[in-house]
């Protein structure tokens, strides 16, 4: 016989307003199970907690439904007392009477009436309720860190520091990322290569961390604490485990400064066509981390020759004194066990001139990016003003060498352009063009930076002070207004940009003939980044970038349990943003696998293997992967039949699969078909 | 070549003692000035044109006349400006270059009679100044009607005290106003 507890909430006067809290308590009373039933202002409150408890001992209670705001905020706190006090706590039920009932309705006497039928909808569920136990899974004490930008590398530091096992998998030769191209930062202007490549350093070298560069993530099977992840490590065609570094084969290789590096975004310069050039073994940078070679299969004349069945130069295997050179070498796929794993994929920048991998967006005809060579994006100008840059540091541009006396900075290109599909606001442009400004005048005392801009959005400790020293100290000249197209001209048999834009604040077109332009184009997500989250079964946005779970209180968390996320790869972001993502997400791996087994809420799917005919419905619409077909067979191993099996590691109990399922052989339990049914049947009555 | 922009925007920031790249535009100055609605530049366009080194439009125009220097743009600056200051700069160009606008030709003309009668007297004398005044305006204008309108203000004036007879009654030491005078470089 069951005996349960109705408790009224006043919710001070949020509740007790429109609703007669006494005339409700009266009513619920003499529903078939209400052993009792009160009311009290405060519920939640530490004398409202205790009424329960005590009339639960008192009474003996078999269910409890409390009466007040939504179970978003207050069934873990309801469910705690009731287990203090020795019930069940999945014999807690809550009927949201504030949201769903006073806060909506201002006749007191409908609000009083559609109260008395919330609870009893409530009543009827929990009347129907089971006691569950939390779901135990074991957890693997590793985690994974994709990516080894700045983010990848402070995550897996952190998790390192916290005597966790960590492999971070690169797709690039070298850990670094982007941050490693990186000229000074805004806004101390240290040189971004001081502050990383001590980390980049650390991480080759820590004792917990198994770098794998040259490898991207083939496969994620698993679910969280259980993860099975496929790594395909590239082929290499270097032993970095034999190679010293040395350098002789890629000095030696005949394709020596005749490769553009993908790391200096491919610049090349007019006077010098060796410049920023690469060989076929290289490493990209010289601080690179492993600092070992890397063989370019389309460029190495030995490999593509061996295509063609021969074997042509090998200059570089006759130089190597470690014999670390396979030209035979191949892919290879290594399966890894991981508990937790970090999403830091970081971005790249939109493509501005050429075509897109989104077919949303489109690019910039007007501005001739990649038709006029002296207009480069802010990467590339990174790279160009950079003391580890193709030009030590020099502000050369790249049409003829000569230093710019002018150079034009166009912010928000792609950003906030809605003509060209993106809505998004890059977040860092507006800092490192004001930080661009500011190494070009310290480099060349006597030029012009203009930039034109549509906000100043400098947020951040110290950030507007510093794009105030760009102005006001550095005489960087700002025009706020868009740019509309950019012509070459030859001016005095020198090339020049003609930029034509306008300046909002004093109402007029301004031209500005320019030496130079640096776009400071649109963040968006790396190439790849959609494939990695559907690997993943984490959301991604119409960009590509990650879905974290809440935007202000799971901001690290995605909707895949044990899957984390930090850096760029979830939305635009600067270094000390993403440092600290990075470690806020290193934090959550350390906290889920610090505890010997993971504890899940029991209210998952189940289904009943008896009645399911396999037809995979479900299998297909869980957006979690739950669920597999499973064969089920008899002790001599005939095959009895296939049936659909939830994995309780992974099921978030949304319910989607009870809706599809054309047997009804699945049910969530705790919110089963026969309480929902009772549920509807009481309004009935 | 005439002056560049450049040359321009430094003699203003020389002339009004302030730095023109520390604006940055917010329009407290136009919200604030008295005269702004009769300006068809307001505190901060003039602002940024100064800034932007096109100093002659904002001294061509016919908007620095109206401002009666109350200075309550530099007194709410955010970040300090001297915009009365910028202001009073582009006048003193406005009157070297000899670019002031027609339209303000009677303000102009006034303002120039009180800085001789101070540059004369070490203070101002109004009949004097009121003579002198109406004397060149008419001249330059030949527009006879004013001077007469004028006129009849004089009794009312004089009534109230705003007017006195007093010929000259100039301060002792002109030495030291001359000095001035010379210090700021004004000619007129």
């Amino acid at each position: 016989m069951a005996k349960i507890g109705v408790f009224t909430c006043w919710c001070g006067e949020n509740i007790a307003r429109h609703v007669d809290c006494d005339a409700v308590s009266n009513a619920v009373a003499k529903l078939p199970g209400v052993h009792c039933s009160l009311n009290y202002k405060y519920m939640c409150s530490e004398p409202g907690q205790n009424m329960i408890a005590e009339k639960i001992k008192e009474l003996g209670l078999t269910g409890v439904v409390v009466a007040s705001c939504s179970p978003h905020m207050h069934l873990k706190t309801f469910r705690k007392t009731a287990e203090n006090a020795g019930l069940n706590p999945y014999l807690v039920e809550m009927a949201n009477i504030r949201e769903q009932c006073s806060w909506v309705h201002s006749d007191r006497e409908i609000a009083t009436a559609k109260a008395i039928e919330l609870i009893g909808m409530a009543v009827e569920k929990v009347r129907r309720n089971h006691a569950l136990e939390p779901i135990k899974v074991p957890v693997t004490k590793r985690a994974l860190v994709i990516g080894a930008g700045v983010a990848g590398i402070q995550a897996a530091l952190d998790v390192a520091a916290g005597g966790v096992e960590v492999v971070v998998v690169e797709k690039e030769p070298s850990v670094g990322g982007k941050m490693a191209g990186l000229s000074e930062t805004f806004p101390t202007l240290d040189c971004s290569q001081c502050i990383l490549t001590p980390r980049m350093v650390e991480v080759g070298q820590h004792p917990n961390i198994k770098l794998m560069t040259y490898c991207e993530v083939e496969k994620v099977e698993g679910f969280v604490g259980n993860f099975k992840v496929t790594i395909r490590k590239k082929a290499r065609y270097v032993d970095i485990t034999k190679c010293t570094g040395c350098g002789a084969c890629w000095n030696a290789c005949p394709m020596k400064g005749k490769i553009d590096n993908a790391f200096d975004f491919n610049l090349g310069f007019g006077h010098d066509k060796k410049l920023g050039k690469r060989s076929a073994i290289y490493v990209p940078f010289p601080q690179a981390v492993p600092a070992r070679p890397t063989v370019d299969a389309e460029n190495c004349l030995r490999l593509k020759s061996m295509k063609n069945g021969k074997e042509l130069c090998g200059v570089c295997q006759k130089q190597c004194a470690a014999n670390a050179i396979n030209f035979h070498d191949q892919d290879e796929l290594i399966e890894i066990e991981v508990g937790a794993i970090v999403v830091a994929t970081g971005y790249q920048l939109y493509s501005i001139g050429k075509e897109q991998e989104n077919p949303n967006i489109q690019g910039y005809a007007e501005y001739g990016y990649g038709k006029y060579k002296d207009v480069v994006d802010s990467l590339q100008f990174e790279r160009i003003i950079s003391a580890s840059g193709p030009t030590g540091g020099e502000p050369l541009r790249p049409s003829d060498g000569r230093v710019p006396e002018k150079i034009v900075f166009i912010q928000c290109v792609g950003s906030r352009d809605n003509a060209k599909g993106i809505t998004y606001c890059s977040k860092i442009c507006c800092m490192y063009t004001a930080k661009h400004t500011m190494l070009y005048k310290h480099k060349v005392h006597d030029g012009e930076a203009h930039v034109f801009y549509m906000d100043i959005r400098s947020g951040g400790k110290k950030y507007d002070e510093f794009v105030r020293r760009a102005i006001e100290q550095d005489g960087a000249i700002y025009h706020r207004g868009r740019v509309s197209k950019i012509e070459e001209q030859t001016v005095d048999g020198v090339k020049k940009l003609m930029v034509y834009g306008a300046d909002t604040l004093s109402g007029k077109p301004v031209v500005v003939e320019a030496d130079m332009v640096v776009l400071a184009c649109a963040m968006t997500p790396t190439t790849g980044a959609p494939q990695l989250a559907q690997k993943l079964s984490v959301g991604y946005d119409e960009y590509g970038f990650l879905s974290e779970s809440h935007p202000k209180l799971r901001p690290v968390e995605t909707n895949a349990a044990g899957v984390f996320v930090c850096g760029a790869c979830q939305g635009p972001k600067d270094i000390p943003e993403t440092v600290a993502q990075a470690s806020a997400a290193a934090g959550k791996v350390l906290i889920m696998l610090s505890q010997p087994n993971l504890t899940r809420e029991p209210e998952i799917a189940r289904v009943d293997e008896r009645l399911c005919a396999s037809c995979g419905a479900c299998v297909k619409a869980c957006p979690f992967q739950a669920i597999t077909k499973e064969e089920i067979r008899d002790r001599n191993g005939n095959l009895v039949k296939t049936t659909s099996r939830v994995n309780p590691g992974l099921c978030m109990g949304c319910g989607t699969c009870v809706a599809v399922c054309p047997s009804k052989s699945v049910d969530l339990i705790g919110f089963t078909d026969d309480q929902i049914y009772a549920q509807v049947e009481s309004l009935a009555d | 070549m005439g002056t560049s922009k450049r040359d321009w925007k430094s003699r203003v920031e020389t002339l009004a003692h302030t730095r023109l790249n520390d604006c940055y535009q917010c329009g407290k100055c136009a919200a604030g000035c008295p005269r702004g609605v009769s300006m068809k530049l307001s505190p901060t366009r003039l602002m940024r044109a100064a800034q932007t080194g096109d100093v002659l439009e904002g001294a061509e125009s016919d908007s620095i006349w109206r401002c009666v220097s109350c200075l309550t743009c530099s007194a709410r600056c955010p970040k300090s400006c001297e915009v009365a200051g910028v202001i009073d700069a582009m006048r003193q160009i406005a009157i070297e270059e000899n670019c002031a606008s027609p339209e303000a030709a009677k303000i102009v003309a006034f303002q120039k009679a009180f800085l001789r009668s101070v540059r004369k007297n070490g203070r101002t004398n109004e009949l004097e100044m009121v003579a002198d005044f109406e004397i060149r305006h008419f001249l330059s204008r030949f527009e006879l009607m004013g001077a007469l309108k004028d006129a009849t203000l004089g009794p009312k004036m004089l009534g109230k005290k705003k007017l006195h007879f007093k010929l000259g009654s100039p301060v002792k030491d002109k030495a030291i106003v001359k000095r001035i005078f010379d210090k700021c470089g004004v000619k007129i």
